[in-house]
């Protein structure tokens, strides 16, 4: 095994880079897309909270390989040209904004509405309130399950592969129809992913166990 | 562009088969992937000695790993020393092993946080640890754990179209086949194939929300 990455150590890395970059990317842009989707979610206009209502629900209940594959496969064919790791990068942020716009709405709505009102009774104005009092409390809430997320979707940026995205699990595949040597092939492309994710999971359990204490 | 020929009766009929396909093996492992996921949380939730922390560690490595890399290893890893399984059996492993991992926790949680006094008050009352687990704490714990398994089944229905990658027929399989053969097809498919994942995944997303609601 040890020999087997020794050889194709720089496609490995190469594809752990890809794999990295494109998790990141995808954390960035669905973190933002999330937070602007909760917002939406919880705002006062009926539009905005059906719009939000609809992108998370349907996000969330179709197959991420679907929507990679529509950004790989229908969007070049009708509109424009998209590379294998844009593509899933695209299907990759657009899945995982559905689940995040949730994880925050939940936080945000967690939060008891008397910090809000206790915080405006005692000379808060509401955006000082929401600053000051409310989203630290919800960022508490948020992190461990945000977390979580990202966990996913560093596991789910492997849709790359399907997508011919460079990442770690394609380059993997290439190694093993290359080497025939799948076991051992697999088995490094496992510890790769363990190096990624295990520690995050870790320091997410200490975070829960961290904040349920404080509660 | 004409998108009449996409649904033809002949294409239909294959997507429909490709449903049935998805349709068992998402059953067959829901049904599998509960009964070890339930186990391996009895185990972790019971703190056997060795046993629980060895099952614990199992469950962190699976649950870190992607579904995809799992079912690569299962269908073509595993006959390389001597573990066969077809294609139709390769997924429903590799999907069993990944999701009773992931229900495994939530079971787990799901018993953790009935309060300690439950299981001593039954005790006390001279019933046995077993008789405590399946009569007292198994039934408060199943409310919390339901919409959170309801959850995962549905991440496990939209996971089998992982399966297209070992060439498993369904539905999403199905699909590529029928739009290979005419650009015209691609949108229809695409279209078709998202109602039908969007549909199952939706209707089980409210029974969800439903059994969330009567448990509160």
């Amino acid at each position: 095994m040890l020999q087997l990455f020794m050889d194709h150590s720089g496609e490995f890395l190469e594809g752990l880079k890809y794999t990295l970059l494109s998790s990141v990317i995808a954390l960035i842009f669905s973190l933002i897309i999330g937070i602007l989707i909760a917002i939406f979610q919880i705002s006062h206009s009926k539009p905005l909270r059906i719009v939000a209502k609809i992108y998370v629900e349907f996000f969330r209940n179709i197959p991420l390989l679907i929507i990679a594959m529509f950004f790989y496969v229908v969007v070049p064919m009708f509109w424009f040209k998209l590379d294998g790791f844009t593509a899933g990068t695209i299907g990759l942020t657009i899945y995982t904004s559905a689940f995040i716009a949730e994880t925050i709405r939940a936080g945000i709505l967690a939060v008891p509405p008397g910090q809000l009102e206790a915080a405006r009774s005692s000379g808060f104005s509401y955006v000082q309130a929401m600053w000051y009092i409310v989203l630290p409390q919800a960022i508490k809430i948020v992190i461990p399950p945000l977390g979580n997320q990202f966990i996913n979707l560093i596991k789910n940026s492997s849709i790359l592969a399907v997508v011919t995205g460079l990442d770690l699990m394609y380059q993997g595949d290439l190694i093993a129809s290359a080497t025939f040597n799948t076991f051992d092939t697999y088995m490094i492309v496992a510890l790769l992913y363990l190096i990624l994710t295990l520690p995050l999971s870790i320091i997410m359990n200490r975070l829960e166990k961290k904040f349920a204490v404080n509660g | 562009m004409d998108f009449s020929g996409a649904f033809s009766w002949v294409n239909i009929r294959f997507l429909l088969e490709g449903l049935w396909v998805t349709v068992q093996v998402a059953g067959i492992s829901i049904v599998l992937s509960f009964i070890i996921g339930g186990l391996i949380g009895l185990v972790r939730f019971a703190k056997i000695p060795y046993l629980s922390k060895i099952v614990g560690l199992y469950v962190e490595v699976i649950r870190n790993l992607p579904l995809l890399l799992i079912i690569f290893f299962t269908y073509f890893a595993l006959p390389q020393i001597g573990i066969r399984f077809d294609i139709f059996w390769s997924a429903i492993v590799a999907l069993t092993i990944f999701e009773s991992a992931m229900l495994s926790e939530i079971i787990r949680g799901g018993l953790n946080a009935v309060p300690n006094g439950q299981m001593e008050a039954a005790r006390s009352t001279g019933l046995s640890y077993g008789q405590g687990l399946w009569y007292i704490l198994i039934p408060q714990g199943l409310k919390k754990m339901l919409p959170p398994i309801v959850s995962q089944f549905i991440a496990l229905i939209k996971d089998t179209s992982l399966a297209v990658i070992i060439a498993l027929p369904e539905v999403t399989h199905h699909a590529k086949i029928i739009y290979g053969q005419s650009t015209n097809y691609v949108l229809p498919m695409f279209v078709a194939m998202t109602l039908l994942y969007f549909l199952v995944c939706y209707a089980l997303s409210l029974v969800a929300k439903q059994l969330e609601l009567r448990f509160k």
